[in-house]
């Protein structure tokens, strides 16, 4: 148990687990800034960041703890973060008035490098090759 | 004063990521006994001493504003800079491979994107 758990977070693991702590620090303080000081600018939008920074802390806690269950709840907040990118992604092309003010995951992440679309591909594939 | 010194702490962290990356293609874990760890580390503490400076700076420059700044998202700038140095060190200590060092990168390439936010939120008209 213990074993499955310095797996998972140990080599590319520490890395990965370093990237979505990074994510869940910078969207969590965004968001709160955002909710805070103009939330009535972009209710939609800021709602989606808030949420996203939730998935990002869930992610990042859940792979440090590395234990059966919060890897399965890992996984899960991974896959809520993959569907997340492509749907808002998607969605801030097609109906860009829909978004006003940018989130994490708007044109699949690109004001962040794209790293929000690769990094939930990264975290299955890891999940994967430490079971 | 503080653009000089947000150009300093870039080029610290810069100097502190390739010196990580250094680390990691030569395959080398985060060691403190040895001199490259301890390099390092004493790059990042100064950074984060650096960047300690700043918030204060920040700070002031905050309370003595003449025009409306977008201060919240100023100050989550300046804080969320000053975390991310001894998170990712502690981090990275814990790693008894190169991925540790990969951590010191990602983490001190991590401050000048920060930084370089922080000018723009300076910079915006709110």
């Amino acid at each position: 148990m213990s074993d499955l758990a310095a797996r998972t977070r140990s080599g590319p693991g520490r890395l990965l687990i370093a990237v979505y702590a990074i994510f869940a620090l910078s969207a969590t303080a965004r968001s709160a800034v955002q909710l805070g000081t103009h939330f009535s600018r972009a209710p939609l939008a800021y709602l989606l960041s808030a949420f996203a920074a939730a998935v990002y802390v869930v992610a990042t806690v859940c792979l440090t703890r590395g234990n059966r269950t919060s890897r399965r709840i890992a996984t899960i907040s991974i896959l809520v973060e993959l569907a997340g990118v492509l749907v808002v992604g998607t969605l801030s092309l097609v109906v860009p008035h829909v978004f006003p003010d940018a989130t994490v995951w708007s044109d699949y992440g690109q004001g962040y490098g794209y790293i929000p679309a690769v990094l939930p591909l990264l975290g299955l594939w890891w999940l994967r090759s430490t079971r | 004063m503080i653009e000089i010194l947000a150009a300093v702490l870039t080029y610290v962290a810069l100097a502190a990521a390739v010196w990580a990356a250094v680390l990691v293609v030569v395959g080398k874990p985060i060691q403190l006994r040895e001199w490259h760890g301890l390099w390092l580390y004493g790059v990042v503490l100064l950074l984060e001493v650096g960047l300690l400076v700043q918030l204060v700076a920040g700070i002031v420059r905050l309370a003595t504003a003449d025009r409306q700044v977008d201060s919240l998202a100023y100050l989550g700038y300046l804080i969320t800079a000053l975390l991310i140095p001894p998170l990712a060190g502690f981090w990275a200590l814990a790693e008894r491979s190169r991925w540790g060092p990969a951590v010191m990168v990602v983490g001190c390439l991590t401050v000048p994107v920060l930084i370089l936010r922080l000018g723009q939120v300076w910079d915006a008209h709110v």
